[in-house]
């Protein structure tokens, strides 16, 4: 490896501009003669619109513009769309309502986005829109998920009972016969409870309009731009595809907020050729919690069934999924394919049947939140796993590890088919790493202290690198999932790599060139990596699923081996050899068995001066792109320990110790991935303790502001114990699994295991607040004295 | 945030002066409260009297068995005075409680009694500590300033100057902060006084700060944590929300008033 080569844990290329404020982010750009847009939202979360009067507004000091719904239908602009197609057991698609960038007789969920005002200011756009006056015919609305198809409200037409779809997975009458001879079944009922992503920079977009050249440019808060483009061109026909240029600059943080396509970008664009100026709009914090895609949402029950021997024979799952009051890009996915293929977790488990139904509610857009779908199964498969063990008074470690998939490749019984993994061997390290021994101990210090300790497992597994496209178009995605990469080579030896990933956090510019660096030997300072914008990067799919490694970085090291072809061909000319001959290693492309060689960057000089090689031999130049399509999902897997103390006078739970042993694959940077664990981490825990996104009877979000939506802080975590175990992954070239979304999919059952540990008793719910804690620590009470 | 008038008095008197003449006023403290409601345009106040110029406002001083401290004096300021610290360490480790250090190097003292919100941890202090309120008209006790969920004694225009507390020989402050908001769920100041102990809970109740009669009289016979063995709150008079029912904050101040008298034991 060299210095700055795979496997280095090279400093971050990127944070010297982010930590000195240098970083540029969509509000950053302000174009020429640029207005402001905002947005009335409706307050209510379900109501027939009446009427729409405008007029008060228009004449406000500064108004440019206002547009509703009507303005967007008279240009034919198409509605938001959701790009998975789902269909439910009976064949029959999934119901698909009306989704207006600005509402059309209708809203249905606070936030809702009725009218746009574009002003010179956004504080004059902002007084405008309260002159605008709406006559709403209130409705009653639906929130509650588990009440969603039983409720004589109704959000869509297309739907009378609230229903998207009832779909299914696995194997039905293998699972019946399963339970049927069962000698344990353990029943479990679950709320995965709703989310709100949060990113630090708040959504945002800038659309302009060149009457020149016909030119459309959106700058635009995306995790993919060029996803982004197409939907904007091809589905919602607001500008061609050739004629529209997305650019996603520096970019806050998503956790999947900024894959989808929203409302807002597309009426930025739009608006922007009709009032003949830059428009822009940036999401405020309020706007963000109620319009931002929220994730989770499910109402679960599931019953696995264990035989005599103790082993598991059969899983069942029923889910309501809340998917809000529209579809949102991916939404219809996320409950259906990104989560049951992963309800057999680490285990072998022979037959396994998942019915989900998907609900619309009054209630803002439900899609993919770090993890997406893959969660919600590890917190039904871990945390019903515990719950068999603890009835059938086997230690939890110990009934996983009897239970785990020990020969690969293993085929699921649903649809996934596991390449490699080794998952005893991350629970020995963790067990180790934990001082799993000395638990007891610990636990009865700890209640000679008056206090609850608890101990508890995920054994976590996921499938990323998303996605084989064939496999995911066999499935219902509206499109392919492969990345592309060009890596051009300039005259001085430089290289710049063009990627369709999207860096919003992940730090790309980093670990993208390490690989360049190891495969071409040139520093990585001698690298860029270039993203973002469509008009530099040809086409691409984007970051999320954890996938810029496996399937992005896969493409540049596709696209380095066709450079390096290249190269020994100008080498052969330049060192008089035949093609055979040439050798490319430490960086220098050499005559095999002679001392005759040249770097890199003296063959990249002699590719573009091309006098040593006729036109008709050879193209002159160093550049190559390749596309790449994963052959098949990647599984990263390992297992994380939580220990806990509770303190029952108060419910408030400390965590004490947090174990967390994953299996990557190979790894680019140990130090970025190490930080990428933490903050998955952080977010799991912050949805197992801390939040929890909670409307009211009549669809208002209550936690719509960070004084009542509870963030984790650092106070609330302990230092990280983070130890890896490496199986590579052999569907990729480099071997790597991914690492963006383990944490948050690992924590949630680990922190309730421990918690349930702790009290003796299953009945806590997420978020663990103090209050739900020290509620169930009423009950536990007597066990504590008995100890 | 709506236009509004902005003035910058430099002495009690032109703020007062101001405060008669102009329409629909509020005045400017640390501006906690009152900056994010006008920016969520809950509020748009036609006049904005910034009292952060006025010298007078400011200082902390201790005479005889009183610490007083300056209205516009900030939290931090508070939580790091040395004179605070001897004489009443409680009040600058509540100080020190509050928010986060954005909050506390804006936040002031008396925004935070004049605006009275029900979770926060000055008014707790007022009461226990059995403070004086002085304004540039009045002086007024603790225990008639306090008069429910953002109500306070204090009339249009008033301004509060300076709050004087009683030192107390023994005292602590128990919080028990919203995960969220960092504001008190429930938090117990306590205080050991020649004339008794002061008990006061504010974020819990259901009409703000409050005293509890029975622990005051249970504490001044045996200032202990065991003296409230068997007292309970009423739940009847307890804040409810999504983050704290009415029976968890009651079992809270219980909880927080052993902590606090165990706390101010241990400091001797």
């Amino acid at each position: 490896m060299t210095a700055t080569g795979i496997g280095a844990p090279v400093r971050r290329k990127e944070d010297q501009r982010f930590v000195t404020g240098q970083g540029r982010y969509v509000d950053d750009f302000n174009r020429p003669g640029q207005a402001h847009a905002y947005f009335l939202r409706s307050p209510h979360a379900h109501a027939a619109i009446r009427s729409i009067d405008t007029g008060p507004a228009t004449i406000m000091p500064g108004v440019i513009a206002v547009f509703t719904g009507d303005d967007l239908a008279a240009d034919k602009i198409g509605g938001l769309i959701c790009g998975w197609m789902i269909h439910s057991k009976d064949g029959s698609p999934m119901k698909a309502g009306p989704h207006p960038a600005l509402a059309q007789g209708k809203v249905r969920y606070v936030g809702d986005h009725v009218a746009v005002v574009i002003a010179e200011t956004l504080a004059q756009a902002k007084d405008a829109a309260e002159a605008i006056v709406v006559d709403y015919d209130v409705l009653p609305a639906v929130v509650d998920t588990a009440q969603a198809t039983k409720a004589s409200v109704q959000v869509h037409e297309v739907s009378p009972d609230n229903t998207v779809f009832n779909w299914h997975l696995g194997n039905k009458d293998e699972t019946e016969a399963a339970f049927a001879r069962a000698k344990h079944v353990t029943k479990i009922d679950l709320v995965n409870n709703r989310l709100v992503p949060n990113p630090i920079e708040p959504r945002a977009a800038v659309g302009e309009y060149d009457f020149g050249t016909d030119n459309y440019t959106l700058y635009t808060t995306s995790q993919n731009p060029h996803v982004a483009r197409l939907v904007l061109s091809a589905f919602i026909g607001v500008a061609p595809e050739h004629k529209l240029r997305v650019i996603a600059p520096d970019v806050g943080g998503g956790f999947g907020s900024k894959i989808f396509i929203y409302a807002e970008e597309t009426v930025c664009v739009w608006a922007a050729k009709k009032v003949k100026r830059p428009v822009k709009w940036t999401s405020d914090r309020s706007e963000a919690f109620l319009s931002d895609a929220h994730g989770r949402d499910h109402v679960t029950h599931a019953e696995m069934a264990t035989d005599e021997n103790g082993k598991i024979i059969g899983l069942r799952v029923h889910t309501t999924a809340n998917l809000g009051a529209y579809l949102s890009t991916f939404s219809s996915s996320v409950p259906t394919y990104l989560y049951a293929p992963l309800l057999s977790g680490q285990y072998d488990i022979p037959a396994i049947y998942c019915e989900v139904d998907g609900v619309y509610t009054n209630t803002a857009p439900v899609d993919a939140y770090r993890g997406a779908g893959r969660p919600e199964a590890t917190f039904v498969v871990e945390r019903l796993v515990e719950k068999t063990a603890r009835e059938l008074g086997q230690n939890p470690a110990e009934f996983r590890r009897k239970n785990y998939i020990t020969q690969f490749p293993h085929a699921t019984p649903v649809i996934m088919t596991y390449d490699t993994g080794d998952y005893a061997a991350s629970l020995d390290k963790a067990l180790e790493i934990a001082d799993y021994k000395n638990f007891q101990q610990r636990k009865q210090e700890s209640a000679r202290r008056g206090k609850l300790r608890g101990i508890g497992f995920s054994s976590y597994i996921e499938a990323c690198g998303i996605a084989p496209s064939q496999a995911v178009g066999s499935l219902g995605a509206g499109v392919g999932l492969w990345e592309s990469a060009e890596v051009r080579v300039n005259p001085t030896g430089s290289v710049e790599v063009l990627t369709g990933s999207h860096s919003h956090g992940q730090g790309h510019e980093t670990t993208f060139a390490q690989l360049v660096s190891d495969r071409l030997g040139i520093s990585i300072d001698q690298v860029s990596i270039v993203h973002g914008d469509t008009d530099k990067v040809q086409f691409g799919m984007g970051t999320y699923g954890s996938r810029s490694g496996a399937v992005g970085m896969s493409a540049i090291a596709k696209a380095i081996d066709k450079v390096i072809a290249k190269g020994k061909k100008v080498a052969a000319h330049v060192l008089e050899a035949s093609e055979g001959d040439i050798e490319f290693k430490d960086g220098r492309f050499g005559v095999a068995g002679t001392d005759r060689s040249m770097a890199f960057g003296e063959i990249a000089l002699q590719a573009y001066i091309a006098h040593k090689f006729s036109g008709q031999d050879l193209e002159p130049g160093l550049k190559e792109g390749a596309f790449y399509d994963p052959t098949n999902f990647t599984f990263p897997a390992g297992v994380h320990i939580c220990e806990v103390e509770i303190d029952p006078d108060t419910g408030v739970t400390k965590i004490e110790r947090w174990t967390a042993v994953d299996d990557f694959g190979v790894i680019i940077n140990p130090m970025i991935v190490e930080g990428q664990v933490h903050g998955g981490i952080a977010q799991g825990v912050g949805q197992a303790l801390l939040e929890g996104a909670f409307y009211d009877e009549s669809g208002q979000l209550i936690t719509a502001s960070f004084n009542d939506y509870c963030m984790p802080r650092a106070i609330d975590l302990p230092s990280f114990q983070v130890g890896m175990t490496v199986t590579p992954c052999p569907s990729n070239p480099l071997g790597i699994k991914g690492c963006g979304e383990a944490g948050a999919i690992a924590a949630p059952p680990a922190v309730i295991n421990a918690i349930t540990d702790a009290l003796g008793h299953e009945d806590i719910a997420m978020p663990a607040t103090p209050q739900a804690v020290w509620r169930a620590a009423q009950k536990a009470r007597m066990p504590m004295a008995a100890e | 945030m709506y236009a509004f008038e902005y003035h910058r008095p430099t002495s009690v008197k032109e703020a007062a002066s101001l405060a008669g003449q102009a329409e629909d006023m509020k005045f400017l403290a640390g501006g906690h409260t009152l900056l994010p409601t006008m920016k969520l345009r809950l509020a748009g106040p036609s006049n904005l009297i910034d009292l952060g110029q006025i010298a007078e406002l400011r200082g902390i001083e201790r005479s005889g068995d009183t610490i007083t401290i300056g209205a516009m004096m900030k939290h931090a300021e508070v939580a790091s005075s040395a004179e605070v610290k001897q004489a009443i360490p409680a009040l600058a480790e509540m100080a020190e409680l509050i928010g986060d250090p954005h909050v506390r190097n804006r936040g002031t003292i008396g925004g935070s009694i004049a605006n009275n919100d029900p979770s926060a941890d000055y008014p707790a202090a007022c009461l226990a500590l059995n403070a004086t309120i002085i304004t540039n008209q009045r002086k007024i006790a603790a225990d008639d300033f306090f008069q429910g969920i953002f109500t306070t004694a204090l009339e249009e225009g008033e301004i509060i100057t300076q709050v004087s507390f009683k030192i107390p020989s023994q005292a602590a402050y128990a919080k028990f902060r919203n995960p969220a908001s960092r504001y008190a769920l429930v938090g117990v100041f306590v205080a050991k006084h020649a004339d008794g102990a002061r008990v006061a809970v504010t974020g819990a109740g259901s009409n703000g700060v409050f005293r509890v009669p029975e622990m005051e009289q249970a504490l001044s016979g045996n200032f202990a944590p065991e003296a409230l063995d068997g007292i309970a709150v009423s739940q009847d008079e307890m804040n409810s929300d999504i983050h704290a029912d009415a029976a968890y904050r009651a079992h809270l101040v219980g909880v927080m008033a052993r902590r606090a008298v165990q706390a101010a034991s241990a400091r001797g």
